[in-house]
């Protein structure tokens, strides 16, 4: 039994989600091997092969790798699915995107979302906006599956020394070309790896308001987040979004700042270890996962909380 | 072009799920039943590029239990030509369903498969892409954009960084996310004609697709509850509880 991780990169460095995946990873009973493809990636895959756990890193470098088109990887991880029993992604959109194609043509069905390894072929994942969790068993000979990063904590990013083998890169699939990207570019830290986060609602009323969680996230290190009825209404772009639908995070304090709290949002955050809830609607469903709630109006309290920080 | 817009019927977004009591499953007995809203907005993208003058027919399939027909009716109400329902009164997995899609499009030829990003139920996020890898067809998963100009369809995709656009040859499979558009409201003329309007019904073992369970669902619980929390009153305790209390800051 040998487990195949496939990282999650830009080519320079692996994402977080990559080592949250290892994790999962080393608990199944295999070896973890963690495929790195891209293009001129040596780097991420250098900083991988030192990650706890992993006992080789394969890296595909080709052109057509640069942006990890779905079809293109498939094709990649069908060639050497053969000499795996397990196939991990993270339950990012990079993952989501390609990894149901992998399990379609192995004719297995994914398990999605993972929070928990119960056994080699036992785990656990929220259905209905995290209100169940489900413990599935696969009767497949193979699995594939994608992990929920927030279900596990990083493995150490220093000790390992995994070795490195290139493979051969697969052709381009060509049923999809790459155009292009606008990325949003911050100096905070990413949603999904931040401790703190500070997230907008509707009720911060603007774009321009946004600038208060702003000056208070950089105050705390924190990252911005955002509900659904903020980015519909045009406040900020949609990767800010938290929720069922958007990202999950679970940092060690995440402050809810003018968000009623719809069930598809608290999907997206309630883990978070402590959670701050401030909305002058003393009814919102958001105070009942809160351990701290302030009733008042945000436009009042945030600049005093910018000023005591 | 035709478009086939695959739909399925869910427990309403605005209900409350409630786990069982022999933790199966949840309670499903007199629970509100709608469209998933991403295939909602399938329905609607599908709509809307028959307006464009993209697409000259829209056939809306659906794989559920008899019930399943009224969800079809909504999707007609709101501009579907025909449709057809597969009836399966299990809950089938997305593998399965993906092959059954992949026969319906062998026979009706779509050269746009458009289906929702995932559904609210069992949340997988899976069938769309199992289904463009089943035809070995190229996809636009997540999309907050489609074009669809001179054979070749244009998505832009909400990833976690930001936006990618890929531009894909037809046919092709395309997965909706919350902001491609705003779903519009049947009409009550639109929904008296979608009465009259075709929907086919096969049953699923007519298909010969292998539908078979590869996994079990051993138990269905409530997650984990959280301790009841307190109300501050001033900004001042607020920080203090976190720094001192949580220590958190």
């Amino acid at each position: 039994m040998t487990t195949l991780v496939i990282a999650e990169h830009n080519n320079e460095q692996a994402q977080a989600s990559t080592f949250t995946t290892i994790a999962a990873a080393n608990q199944l009973s295999g070896d973890t091997v963690v495929l790195v493809a891209g293009h001129n990636c040596q780097s991420t895959a250098e900083q991988i092969a030192k990650a706890e756990g992993v006992a080789k890193v394969i890296v595909a470098d080709a052109e057509h790798y640069a942006h990890l088109l779905a079809e293109d990887l498939e094709k990649l991880v069908l060639s050497i699915a053969d000499d795996y029993s397990h196939i991990l992604a993270p339950a990012s959109t990079f993952g989501k995107n390609f990894t149901p194609r992998v399990a379609a043509l192995l004719d297995v069905q994914q398990i999605s979302d993972i929070t928990k390894v119960n056994s080699d072929d036992t785990f656990e994942r929220p259905v209905y906006a995290g209100n169940a969790i489900a413990t599935v068993k696969s009767n497949d000979s193979k699995k594939v599956i994608t992990v929920r990063s927030t279900g596990f904590d990083a493995v150490a990013l220093e000790g390992g020394s995994a070795s490195i083998e290139a493979i051969s890169a697969g052709e381009h699939a060509g049923t999809s070309n790459y155009v292009g990207e606008e990325l949003t570019v911050s100096e905070r830290p990413e949603l999904t790896s931040a401790s703190v986060i500070v997230s907008g609602g509707r009720g911060m009323g603007s774009g321009e308001n946004f600038e208060m969680l702003e000056t208070l996230a950089d105050k705390l290190g924190a990252a911005v987040g955002a509900s659904r009825a903020a980015v519909d209404a045009g406040f900020v772009p949609n990767d800010y979004q938290v929720g069922q639908t958007g990202k999950i995070v679970a940092p060690e304090l995440y402050i809810a700042v003018g968000i009623s709290g719809a069930i598809q949002h608290l999907a997206g955050m309630k883990d978070s270890k402590v959670i701050v809830a401030i909305n002058k609607d003393e009814e919102a469903p958001i105070f009942q996962v809160a351990d701290y709630g302030l009733v008042a109006d945000l436009f009042k309290v945030i600049p005093e909380l910018n000023e005591a920080l | 072009m035709k478009i086939l817009v695959a739909i399925k019927r869910v427990i309403d977004a605005n209900v409350k799920v409630r786990v069982n009591s022999d933790n199966t499953g949840v309670e499903t007995a007199n629970v509100k039943m709608s469209m998933n809203p991403f295939c909602e907005i399938a329905v609607e993208e599908a709509v809307r590029l028959k307006e464009q003058g993209v697409a000259s027919e829209i056939v809306a399939v659906s794989i559920g239990p008899q019930q399943a027909q009224e969800t079809l009716r909504t999707a007609l109400a709101l501009g579907a030509d025909k449709a057809i329902l597969v009836k399966s009164d299990n809950d089938l997995e997305s593998l399965a369903v993906a092959k059954i899609l992949k026969s319906l499009v062998e026979k009706e030829e779509p050269q746009m498969v458009l289906l929702g990003k995932q559904s609210i139920d069992g949340d997988n996020n899976q069938t769309g892409q199992m289904l463009g890898a089943l035809l070995g067809w190229g996809q636009g998963t997540f999309a907050s954009e489609v074009k669809v100009d001179d054979g070749k369809a244009q998505v832009t995709r909400e990833i976690d960084g930001g936006l990618q656009t890929v531009e894909l040859g037809l046919p092709a499979i395309v997965t909706t996310d919350l902001r491609l558009n705003e779903p519009r409201f049947a009409s009550l003329p639109n929904i008296m004609k979608a009465k009259r309007k075709p929907l086919e019904e096969i049953a699923v073992v007519d298909l010969g697709v292998d539908v078979a369970p590869r996994t079990e669902t051993l138990k269905v619980a409530n997650p984990p509850a959280r301790s009841e929390g307190i109300k501050v009153e001033t900004v001042a305790e607020l920080v203090d509880k976190l720094k001192n209390e949580a220590k958190v800051i």
